[in-house]
């Protein structure tokens, strides 16, 4: 009896191999799979909605877009070791730059779309409790005396490095634009290119003063952004809460407006998370066309006024405009002008022996 | 409750000799350590998860499965349809989830029976060199962190690992995307619709992994029940002329069959509940998520009753295999009895 079942095992076994020599050639629809970082769950699943059913009308052929959360580290080291993502979302530069360097995708890549590769932005601004009572407003409130600050880590959370830069300049007093019109825009970006020498690296009384915060107001360091937000929701840590403005607005949205405001600094980082195609796969299964498609239908109209319905600014100014209410506009300085780019920012503070690791001793 | 505390030593094994010498008082003392331990780690986040599950009352946890349908006469705004169409999406994803695992576990289960019974089999039954090393090798899932199994495999087979370059290149076809197409195109009528290239962050990596974290409960059921029967029942077989499959199924399988399904119930419970070494190699993407995975994502987006109802059927699985475990130990002990 037992031995009929097995041989029975046998033969289905061999039928599916011969089934999957014969016929591995067919595909009845498009996949894409989208990696990105943890707080874009719920902007990309709306538009990859939208853009299935633009591609859809457009070519007649469905497509079905898989997608993968986690750190923006993290998810580009998977990418690296052989996750095959069409196409990358992360939330920094240095993250894509890390994959360009294993080689899957080719130089360049900030150029091939509009503004440095990023359809969205954010920025970093503040969560505290009902009413503010330890009166947090701008960066310096920070540092008042039993302030308790929740962050991510910056050495694994692309968040939490956005946050660190934000700190950083602003302490600094960097040379700040106006995002919401379309010269300040252009002024930012002409900045940006000719920036040349970088003065904030030698501030050492802004490191003194980071090394301070970071040793002496922050209890813990989660290993990514959405950590943070639940150690300062969920189970009620610290006075106020470093992270992105999106994720502020959903932590606001999930736990309810009476518990919570959002307080917006003087002047805070353009936080901009870029996307690109990933070469060497989309070459290998053919889909090129609707992976590049895919990036850039999120300049579209509608999808720029998904981006800000959810909280993101979008580079759209007339869309940027609708949502002004929930996204004010407060002066940003960038990471290209301030900084000189996410090479140069990564390899000095985040790198292993690098700015951080010397200011951060969490023992004392 | 002994029954429980006693599963430690597989079914078969020589039945524990009654500790009947401490004190009375010692004796409570014990018994008291133990009944508040057990409440304060196991019973009270068991009830928890349960408690968490219904916070939202029947209908809510009813929901995180079967998704409300909206009726077609309502007017909805368009926060509303939004989160119609989310809890539909919630639910598709949880779906796929749990059919995921069932699938995981229904390749991994046969697999390590077979290699279960021909490891507990050369480690009992034969005598050669570098068995004692064969024996510790089968333990090695048991020691070895999860994660650090799931990363052994990414080092393997990822693009910079071992068997990296072919690994990658691999195309194979999703099993169960079988399609009925028709005679018209080629002479199968079934076709895959869909491949996958790869092995690492694929289905398949996460069978592998899952084969991997389970591997020594088939064996480790067997190996002191085949050990304590020796090669005697078998070796009177053969001399008598049968076929070793024949010795096999007459002799060594009947002899077997309940420390196997015990086996074969730890792997299932292992299988469903695994997360470190899944989440590993899985890649992070959704439709890769078995149900321990799944529950995680949900948390992670705040969505406490719905991860709470999907650990709820993890753990009534969990309840039921206790239940089948200590039948099967009863059942055994009685036999050995009688």
């Amino acid at each position: 009896m037992l031995k009929r079942k097995f041989l029975a095992l046998g033969a289905a076994l061999g039928l599916v191999g011969l089934l999957g020599a014969g016929s591995t050639a067919m595909a009845a629809e498009v996949r894409l799979l989208n990696v990105s970082y943890d707080p874009t769950r719920e902007l990309y699943t709306q538009y990859n909605e939208l853009f299935s059913k633009t591609w859809k009308a457009k070519t007649g052929d469905t497509v079905k877009i898989e997608q993968s959360h986690g750190g923006s580290g993290k998810q580009a080291r998977s990418v690296i070791d052989g996750l095959n993502a069409d196409v990358v979302t992360l939330a920094l530069g240095w993250d894509i730059t890390a994959i360009e360097r294993a080689g899957l995708i080719n130089p360049g890549w900030e150029k091939k779309l509009p503004n440095n590769a990023s359809p969205y932005t954010s920025t970093i601004a503040f969560l505290v409790r009902k009413g503010n009572p330890k009166g947090i407003k701008d960066w310096k409130d920070l540092w008042k005396p039993g302030v308790q600050v929740i962050t991510a880590n910056p050495k694994t959370s692309g968040g939490a490095r956005w946050v660190y830069l934000a700190l950083w300049g602003a302490l600094a007093n960097a040379r700040t634009h106006d995002f919401s019109t379309a010269q300040g825009q252009a002024e930012a970006t002409a900045a940006g290119a000719a920036a040349k020498d970088f003065p904030v690296y030698q501030n050492a009384e802004v490191q003194a003063l980071i090394a301070d915060l970071f040793n002496n107001h922050v209890p813990v360091l989660d290993a990514g952004a959405r950590g943070s937000t639940v150690s300062f929701a969920q189970k009620q840590l610290g006075d106020v809460l470093l992270n992105w403005e999106n994720e502020l607005w959903l932590a606001r949205d999930e736990f309810g407006p009476e518990k919570f405001d959002i307080v917006y600094p003087s002047t805070s980082i353009l936080t901009e998370p870029p996307v690109a195609v990933v070469d060497k796969v989309v070459d290998r299964d053919g889909a090129r066309a609707v992976a590049e498609a895919y990036l850039q239908g999120l300049y579209t109209p509608e999808a720029q006024d998904l981006a800000g319905q959810l909280h993101y600014r979008p580079r759209n100014l007339d869309a940027l405009k609708k949502y002004s209410a929930d996204l004010p506009n407060i002066p940003f300085f960038t990471i290209d002008e301030t900084f000189g780019g996410w090479v140069k920012a990564q390899t000095t503070f985040f790198a292993d022996g690098g700015a951080f690791d010397q200011i951060y001793h969490p023992s004392k | 409750m002994a029954g429980v505390l006693a599963s430690k030593a597989p079914p078969g094994a020589i039945a524990a000799r009654p500790a009947a010498t401490e004190s009375a008082l010692g004796r409570r003392i014990l018994i008291g350590i133990t009944v508040a331990f057990l409440t304060l780690f196991i019973l009270i986040p068991l009830i928890n998860v349960f408690h968490q599950a219904f916070a939202k009352g029947l209908d809510g946890y009813l929901a995180v499965f079967f998704p409300p349908e909206p009726d077609p006469n309502a007017v909805l705004n368009y926060s509303q349809k939004r989160r119609l169409a989310e809890a539909a999406t919630q639910a598709t994803r949880t779906w796929h989830s749990i059919g995921l695992t069932v699938a995981v576990a229904s390749i991994v289960i046969p697999l390590n029976v077979i290699f279960g019974l021909a490891a507990a089999w050369a480690t009992t039954k034969f005598e050669f060199r570098g068995r004692t090393l064969l024996t510790v090798l089968i333990d090695l899932p048991f020691s070895v962190s999860p994660v650090v199994a799931g990363l052994v495999f990414v080092l393997l087979l990822g693009r910079n690992g071992i068997f990296g370059d072919w690994a990658t290149q691999l195309v194979w076809p999703d099993i169960f995307s079988l399609r009925w197409v028709g005679f018209g195109e080629s002479f199968w009528p079934l076709a895959f619709e869909r491949t996958h290239t790869g092995i690492i962050f694929t289905p398949l990596a996460i069978v592998i992994a899952t084969i991997f974290v389970t591997f020594p409960f088939v064996a480790r059921s067997l190996a002191p029940l085949m050990a304590n029967l020796g090669p005697d029942e078998e070796t009177a077989a053969l001399s008598l002329g049968a076929s070793g499959w024949r010795t096999f199924f007459k002799i060594t399988l009947p002899n077997v069959k309940w420390a196997l399904l015990y086996g074969v119930i730890l792997t299932l419970t292992r299988a469903f509940g695994e997360f470190g070494a899944v989440s590993v190699v899985s890649g992070h993407i959704d439709v890769n998520d078995t149900m321990p995975l799944r529950i995680e994502k949900l948390w992670n987006e705040y969505n406490n009753q719905a991860a709470f109802s999907v650990a709820s059927v993890l753990t009534f699985l969990a309840l039921v295999s206790l239940v089948a475990k200590i039948a099967i130990e009863w059942k055994t002990t009685n036999e050995a009895k009688r």
